[in-house]
């Protein structure tokens, strides 16, 4: 057993609004220069939709992850032979224009226009060439336009769906849809590290988190294409390759990262989770169906004295091990068994787990069949003719037929597998008619209890869960190994100091000094 | 030997190789982060292909040929003393520099038309891609011009590096050429004299370690095994890598 710890990160999904916070606190910090403005490290995307870049998730477009070759597995558009092949010209590299040119406006313009008879406009001009420019596309252009052709249609996960379900799905076009924040997944088998020739991306073996050396990187992109997520970013400016760095500045310093810091719907979670690392290659080579219960077999428990005294022989401080146990993300992706990676297929084995959505698969929608009908009187009603129901007479009656498919849910979270996603929402659901049974109490404890208990949760997971999610303070929810003061200094060589620096570790030795 | 020769042929020769290694390791150690393709794929998409791609394997086969005959000079000339191997050797090296001069012409112009190109294109990268059409085309024209140009190279100019090189230069060969091969010298020695200065150095970079690296890199701030000892604590061990 080679036990490493991971700072892993858990969002859930019901509880994110979509204010995009997150976007704007990370950008301030880090993106806010020439050649990253296209950059969105995190970025918060309507679903169904095509997301950033444009329908991202469609891997024969991008080329992006690993793919099962026999036995093994290999990058899908990069490596070693593909790769130094196509280190002049990479055909698998998104443009500029998959993402968006970005812009501005000449505000100036509304100061020092002469006077004349019309109002003065601010045109908009490219952050590129400075020439004016339409705006064909903008960061989350395709807000909340779930319905609409030119996005939801568009999206790879629908390829999924039946064309039944998908025009089922269209028809509550305009109330069905979620927001899926994304930031770099801090994968344990990133396909961004091993697609760079120069060697100049690398996870950090005391914490996990991916960083690419500015000082190494040569620009020859290959990780662009090969980060089936598209979180790594080529600045065309300094021509060298970004992505997010999980604020590790912040981490090292107890503060969680800016995105989790600002976020108003308090969705995210940040903890040490536990892996072995001898498992890496079984995992990431298992078969389709087998890959997300494998992965997350390899999340050890940090209670388990075997785990600790095998994780205090590989050198790992008290404090991480004390973390692990205090780590929300562990509670949800293995104790309460409620959080999925995002795309397991790509074979990245992400350190990012989604809360799948229960809001938008929960209720279902009915007209009223005629006029005498009775609408369910603790329904929400949609107008005097429909019914958006969420009522819990029958338990799972919503969640079987939901309106949202769960096999939509199931291409983005479970490789396909529905039954996963289902128990996750069941799950969600349950918690719900149990809180339901304590505070309003038209549910009896018996019914509450068997919907618990068909889940297989108790009263006080259920407890946990509720806390954990509609409670949790700053502390619960951000459980931040210390990063120990003498391995900080060493780790914060180089970082920038201020706005506007390229704020990134340097893959140099770390020259000794004392404290 | 006028002093012209002198200058050209030797001062210059020693400066060039003087400025390019202070050159390019200064910049290595001390400015690594601007050592970079400074790939511009990104901002112009798939019409790259057709400029990118016949540009760097032509120029790559042309330096590698003039690197092999430099170094193994009797070989180049074995080879040449037969007309009709002769023939094709020139016919190789001009047509690689036939593809070179058209790539590096489409990818001036592409620079120069592309408005997006252009913001990212500094006066350096201009200079050096002149440089190169300057020097690819008098390549060609040695190959047209005088057909047994490889031969001489191998026979004349082969010593006349080598002799620079073992610091007793050596230039009566050298002066006795066409003024055509004495300009393509002088031209490379030019070239070779800015180099650290421009984004030719990603050249010096490439990434051929890929092949022995294992893919996933893990780097290690402190050695995990012996963080934990105090004895060991405040030793000069070097992180290592797995
Ligand atoms: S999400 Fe992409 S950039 Fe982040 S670690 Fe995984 S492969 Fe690398
Ligand atoms: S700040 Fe939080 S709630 Fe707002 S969009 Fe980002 S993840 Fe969602």
């Amino acid at each position: 057993m080679d036990v490493r710890s991971q700072i892993s990160m858990v969002f859930h999904l019901d509880k994110c609004i979509g204010c995009h916070t997150c976007s704007i606190a990370c950008k301030n910090i880090w993106s806010d220069r020439k050649g990253a403005e296209y950059m969105w490290w995190n970025n918060v995307e309507t679903k169904p939709g095509t997301g950033y870049p444009g329908k991202w998730e469609d891997q024969l477009i991008y080329k992006g992850g690993w793919e099962k070759q026999g036995d093994d597995i290999g990058l899908k558009g990069a490596g070693k032979r593909k790769g130094l092949t196509n280190i002049f010209h990479n055909p698998n590299l998104p443009v500029i224009d998959d993402y968006y040119e970005p812009f501005t406006y000449k505000y100036l313009d509304l100061i020092e226009s002469p006077a004349g008879d019309d109002q003065p406009t601010a045109r908009p001009v490219s952050l590129i060439t400075g020439e004016p420019m339409d705006i064909k596309m903008g960061p989350s252009w395709d807000d909340d336009l779930s319905g609409s052709p030119d996005y939801a249609r568009n999206d790879p996960n629908l390829a999924s769906l039946s064309p039944e379900e998908q025009a089922a799905m269209f028809q509550l076009e305009r109330m069905a849809f979620f927001y899926l924040p994304r930031i770099c997944n801090h994968c344990l088998n990133p396909a961004c590290v091993a697609s760079c020739p120069s060697g100049a991306i690398y996870k950090r073996g005391e914490d996990g988190v991916v960083l690419i050396n500015q000082d190494v990187c040569r620009g020859w992109r290959m990780c662009v294409t090969a980060c089936p997520y598209k979180k790594t970013y080529y600045n065309w400016q300094t021509g060298k390759s970004e992505k997010c760095i999980l604020c590790y500045p912040r981490i090292e310093a107890g503060y969680a990262p800016a995105c989790m810091h600002s976020c108003v719907g308090r969705i995210r979670y940040l903890g040490v989770v536990l892996y072995d690392a001898d498992k890496l290659h079984d995992v990431a080579c298992a078969e389709e169906d087998q890959l997300v219960d494998s992965q997350l077999d390899m999340l050890l428990d940090p209670t388990d004295p075997e785990v600790i005294a095998a994780a205090k022989a590989n050198g790992m401080a008290d404090s991480t091990i004390k973390a692990a146990q205090g780590s929300p993300v562990y509670r949800f992706v293995k104790e309460f068994g409620m959080a999925l990676p995002l795309h397991p297929e790509f074979r990245t084995l992400p350190m990012l787990f989604y809360v799948p959505p229960l809001l938008p698969v929960m209720a279902s929608l009915g007209k009223k069949q005629n006029e005498d009908q009775e609408l369910n009187t603790i329904a929400k009603r949609w107008d005097d003719q429909w019914l958006y129901d969420t009522s819990t007479e029958d338990l799972w009656g919503t969640i079987d037929e939901s309106r949202f498919p769960l096999e939509y849910l199931a291409s983005l979270f479970s490789a396909g597998d529905t039954e996963k996603v289902k128990i996750r929402v069941k799950k969600l659901m349950a918690v719900r008619i149990y809180r339901r049974h304590k505070t309003v109490g038209d549910i009896s404890k018996e019914r509450a209890e068997e919907a618990l208990a068909e889940v297989g949760l108790t009263a006080p997971l259920a407890d946990d869960i509720y806390y954990l999610t509609s409670l949790a303070k700053f502390d619960d929810r951000f459980v931040i190994p210390p990063a120990h003061r003498e391995e900080a200094i060493e780790m914060l060589e180089n970082t920038g100091d201020r706005k506007g620096n390229l704020g990134f570790g340097f893959k140099e030795g770390t020259a000794r000094r004392g404290l | 030997m006028t002093y012209l020769d002198t200058l050209l042929f030797v001062a210059l020769p020693y400066v060039a190789i003087v400025v390019f290694l202070v050159g390019t390791i200064g910049r290595y150690t001390t400015a690594g982060f601007s050592i970079t393709s400074l790939s511009a794929q990104f901002l112009e998409g798939r019409s790259g292909f057709w400029g990118t791609v016949p540009f760097h394997i032509g120029i790559l086969i042309l330096f590698l040929g003039h690197l092999f005959i430099f170094l193994f000079p009797d070989l180049a000339l074995l080879w040449n003393s037969n007309p009709v191997r002769l023939i094709i050797h020139e016919g190789i090296a001009f047509t690689f520099g036939l593809v070179v001069l058209v790539a590096i012409v489409g990818l001036l112009i592409r620079r120069w038309t592309h408005p997006r190109l252009r913001m990212v294109t500094s006066p350096m990268d201009i200079a050096i891609e002149l440089m190169l059409l300057f020097q690819v085309v008098l390549g060609c024209w040695v190959a047209l011009g005088y057909r047994w140009g490889s031969s001489w190279f191998a026979a004349d100019l082969s010593p006349y590096l080598w002799s620079i090189l073992s610091l007793s230069p050596e230039t009566d060969a050298i002066a006795a050429m066409p003024w055509v091969i004495k300009l393509h010298v002088v031209g490379a020695f030019i070239i070779v004299l800015i180099f650290p200065f421009t984004r030719l150095v990603h050249f010096l970079v490439a990434p051929l370690h890929y092949l022995w690296r294992p893919y996933q890199v893990v780097m290690w701030y402190w050695d995990r095994k012996k963080i934990r000892r105090a004895d060991t604590a405040w030793q000069s061990t070097r992180p290592h890598n797995n």
